[in-house]
């Protein structure tokens, strides 16, 4: 590569998002024909990504980056091998494609300029996250696809599916990117390495580590999550509720494919263990049966195709879990192969649904003569999708049997679940492909014709690419599945399969499936009845799950809030005290450390017995007020002769900031309660006045017991003589306590003024909202009493007072 | 409270408090003061001066809006602090410069800005609560 390539590359990463800033704009003046500049973005990034694949090809790869926060040694750096190179190109080709598709769909929309933008960010999240070589870009990449999801599945905001769904998606998958977040810290703290080109490099220190299974764990619930493995699926169902170019390209050929590309890409790490090789399979398995399952109860062509994207998800997932040589190489195929016809086949779905106003495959047929080339297709994806020739499909089904055929339980097993959910597969793809195009037309809510250009550009080109990749083999495999083959299996692979079938146990297979995807085309109807008795037998699923954890969780939170939050000032006045209390005595009670009682100082001076006398004063006076005015007032002399024993045992700046504390402390406490409209004395019954003495004695006993403690420490004078030999030298002040504040420790002071700044504007508001409400009232009657103005839904009970 | 006596008294000692804080804000660096204690007392005269001659004579009074008199207080501060990265060396670092004015040598420094900073917030925000309390007294 050229010297530039670093640059140039970082720059087409940004592109997506720069496209995403200005698309609005693009939009509101081109309307849906903005859709052709917009798709010139990922154009730019597919050709700047092809640019690599004669290297990549070559066994080669390429990293590049720079430091980001260097002293935690992260970096904001990429690496493109086989395997982020074809996502790469997936995500940049289909992403012009359906970029096109959407001018097309949304054609009109009032907000089409805000969906392309949602588009645009998410594809510059999702290259993002296959390119990231760094682990926290990854992660940041990773949610941020959650997010824009999130976005673009509720995108249609005022319907109440659309939000239910997009939560759900992202409690799901960004839940799933926080255990991803763990997985890649414990591996960062295994191998010290947080970048995966030198990751790789210590795959066997990871399996050996004692945290191998809780880092597997970990990063699976990232993956499992993101690319809805069972019984974590049901999210990807719901994100239909998105517009169809959303469901094509995030919910089939690109998102939902993270999890199996982090997979793939930790596979050589992670990889080859029992674990590995048992979860994976596992759930994968599950998911694919689950998966196919579900999708011959639908018959809403988007949930059709989303339920065998779950499955697929699955077949990838296992297959990955195999880590045989073939199983990967099947794996890179049907990934490739998935991408392309299912892509075609939700776009087609869209297509339908555009032009007739009804995506039910029972209300559709006889649409071969009115869309052809939207039948074209079909039939192309299709074909891929039940794995026959000549489409990329037929290669990757091949590839998968051949993997998988092995002559022991666990692997027939397998081999069971992989005919059945391949057989499965070509039920529903031809369910699709031809229920809609077949049979004599019917009645829609929309005459049918054919689409515009925009809209069915994208599925031609997709199924046309399935038929090149699978005739034009030898090149797919040079520049496509051998690189990434080696990739995910972390040494060099040569994928070699071809159109020419090879005579041996996997073709045998592939006759089966299509036997008995046949006959269970002709039965579908009966096989969905049953699935549907079935699932209405059963009751319950993880969907159903979902709500009742999140609405268990509300409960759980409401029930918590009211038992710490229960309104009352006094509740949380006595609680705050007597942690405080606690706090101070608790420890001395516990390690017996109490200070020794200090003796009667036998040089006391008179004046200072008196001012400790006034302070006595004061206190008594406080507790005998009549009412509140005196007390406060009581309070202020108390605090007063506290701020002269500062002064005469020699602080004067903080004697000075007590005089003044205290005064303004008793204007304000005067203030609030003339405000507050208290009643002038205090009315508490004396258990309650018990109560408060008790808590109060322990504070006060509390600090004083503390302060003893700390008296009786040996003084450490290393502060003291610092700041007294450096005051004047380095900040040029003689006051050390003001060139502590100001200077020495100026940040803190820094952060302190901003709360009282902070404090201010609080107060200020909650004082205004008083205000307001009380004006109001004041306002509706001006004959209401006065003290009924603040009721009790302003004030906790206590304030209020008793109103006599 | 508002007594012959008192309403005319005050706006001299509000005057004499509002110098006194200022002077005590100033020579904080050498002697016993600085903006937090300055800005109490200022905040203090306020209070007196509204206690005397009602809210509205105080905020004709500042004129600004306590809050935002605490706000600028709080830029103030931030930008001395920020000054120092200018000129080369870490976030608050105390600059000084040595003017001559009048032949008197002025010791000025971004500490005193800081100061001046503190002081302000002070005034600020505990005047603005302080009135805000007296003002919902009267409507």
């Amino acid at each position: 590569m050229s010297a530039a390539a670093p640059g140039t590359t970082f720059i087409v990463l940004m592109l997506p998002f720069l496209a995403a800033v200005i698309a609005p704009w693009l939009t509101r003046r081109l309307g849906h024909n903005a859709a052709w500049l917009l798709a010139l973005a990922p154009v730019a990034i597919f050709v700047h990504f092809l640019g690599f694949s004669a290297e990549v090809a070559d066994g080669g790869f390429v990293t590049g980056g720079f430091q980001w926060v260097p002293s935690y040694n992260v970096s904001f750096s990429w690496l493109i091998d086989g395997l982020s190179l074809t996502f790469a190109l997936l995500i940049s080709g289909i992403g012009a494609l359906i970029i096109l598709y959407s001018g097309g769909y949304l054609k009109g929309h009032d907000q089409l300029g805000r969906f392309f933008a949602f588009m645009l960010l998410f594809m510059g999240a999702m290259l993002g996250v296959v390119i990231s070589d760094s682990f926290l870009m990854l992660f940041v990449y990773w949610e941020l696809t959650s997010i824009t999801s999130f976005l673009l599945i509720g995108f249609d905001h005022t319907r109440e599916a659309s939000r239910r769904a997009a939560i759900q998606a992202l409690v799901v998958t960004g839940g799933g990117g926080l255990a991803l977040l763990a997985g890649l810290l414990v591996i960062w703290n295994i191998t010290g390495v947080s970048q995966i080109s030198l990751l790789l490099n210590y795959g066997d220190d990871v399996r050996a580590s004692p945290f191998y299974l809780l880092a597997l764990l970990l990063v699976l619930g990232g993956a499992f999550s993101k690319s809805a493995q069972f019984p974590l699926h049901f999210w990807l169902p719901n994100a239909m509720e998105a517009p169809t170019p959303v469901s094509a390209y995030l919910h089939s050929a690109t998102m939902v494919k993270a999890g199996v590309y982090l997979l793939m890409r930790l596979n050589p790490v992670l990889g080859d263990t029992v674990w590995w090789e048992t979860l994976l399979p596992l759930f994968g398995g599950a998911t694919l049966i689950v998966g196919t399952l579900l999708a011959i109860r639908q018959t809403d062509l988007k949930l059709m195709l989303a339920y065998t994207t779950v499955s697929s998800l699955g077949l990838l997932v296992m297959l990955t879990g195999f880590g045989s040589e073939h199983a990967i190489a099947a794996a890179v195929l049907y990934l490739v192969a998935h991408s392309l016809f299912k892509g075609a086949l939700f776009m087609v779905a869209g297509l339908i649904d555009h032009e007739t106003g009804t995506r039910d495959v029972t209300a559709l047929g006889g649409l071969r003569k009115a869309m052809p080339i939207t039948f074209f297709a079909a039939m192309a994806a299709a074909i891929s999708m039940a794995g026959l020739p000549p489409f990329v499909g037929f290669l990757a089904k091949e590839e998968i049997y051949y993997a998988l055929w092995a002559t022991n339980p666990w692997a027939l097993a397998f081999v069971a679940v992989a005919v059945l959910g391949n057989a499965l597969m070509f039920v529903i793809g031809f369910a699709v492909a031809i229920k809609p195009f077949f049979g004599p037309l019917v009645k829609t809510p929309k005459a049918a014709h054919e689409g515009p250009v925009l809209l069915w550009l994208g599925p031609v080109v997709l199924g046309v690419a399935a038929l090149i990749a699978a005739l034009l083999s030898p090149l797919t495999h040079r520049f496509i599945s051998s690189p990434m083959a080696s990739a995910v299996a972390g040494r060099a692979e040569t994928v070699s399969i071809s159109l020419v079938p090879h005579m041996g146990p996997a073709l045998i297979l592939s006759l089966v499936t299509v036997a008995i995807g046949v006959v269970f085309y002709l039965a579908l109807d009966r096989l969905r009845a049953g699935m549907a008795w079935l699932l209405l037998a059963i009751g319950w699923g993880p969907d159903r799950g979902f709500d009742q954890l999140i609405s268990g969780l509300v409960r759980l939170s409401m029930v918590i809030t009211r038992f710490v939050q229960p309104g009352r000032l006094d509740i949380y006045m006595t609680v705050t005290f007597l942690m405080i209390a606690a706090a101070l005595i608790g420890p001395m009670a516990w390690y017996g450390e109490w200070p020794s009682m200090p003796v009667w100082p036998a040089d006391a001076q008179f004046h200072e017995l008196v001012v400790i006398a006034i302070a006595f004063i004061g206190l008594l006076a406080v507790i005998y007020a009549r009412d509140r005015l005196t007390a406060i007032v009581s309070l202020g002399v108390q605090g007063f002769a506290v701020a002269l024993i500062f002064m005469l045992f020699g602080a004067p700046d903080l004697s000075f900031t007590q005089f003044m504390v205290e005064t303004l402390a008793v204007v304000i406490l005067a203030l609030v309660m003339t405000r507050l409209k208290l009643t002038s004395s205090d009315h508490r019954p004396t258990g309650r006045k018990l109560v408060d003495l008790s808590v109060a004695l322990a504070c006060g006993i509390g600090f004083m017991l503390y302060l003893l403690a700390v008296t009786q420490q040996p003084f450490n004078t290393a502060l003291s003589e610092f700041f007294a030999a450096y005051s004047k030298v380095v900040a040029h002040g003689t006051n050390v306590v003001n060139v502590i504040i100001v200077d020495f420790r100026g940040t803190d002071t820094l952060g302190e003024i901003a709360v009282v700044m902070v404090t201010g504007l609080a107060i200020l508001s909650l004082i205004r909202i008083r205000s307001l409400r009380s004006g109001e009232i004041a306002d509706n009657d001006p004959d209401q009493p006065r003290t009924d103005r603040y009721g009790p839904e302003h004030l906790g009970p206590d304030q209020t007072g008793k109103v006599t | 409270m508002r007594t012959i006596i008192f309403r005319s008294i005050a706006p001299f000692l509000t005057s004499l408090m509002v110098l006194f804080s200022i002077f005590v804000l100033l020579r904080g660096h050498n002697e016993p003061g600085g903006g937090f204690i300055g800005g109490l007392i200022a905040a203090s005269a306020l209070a007196i001066y509204g206690i005397a001659c009602g809210v509205a004579a105080v905020r004709r009074a500042i004129y600004y809006h306590p809050i935002a008199i605490s706000a600028f207080g709080l830029f103030m501060a931030t930008l001395a602090g920020v000054l120092s990265m200018f000129a080369g060396v870490p976030f608050m670092s105390g600059l000084w410069i040595y003017p001559e004015i009048l032949g008197v040598e002025l010791a000025l420094s971004s500490v005193l800005i800081f100061d001046v900073g503190v002081y302000l917030v002070v005034v600020g925000a505990i005047s603005s609560i302080a009135l805000g309390l007296e003002e919902g007294d009267r409507d």
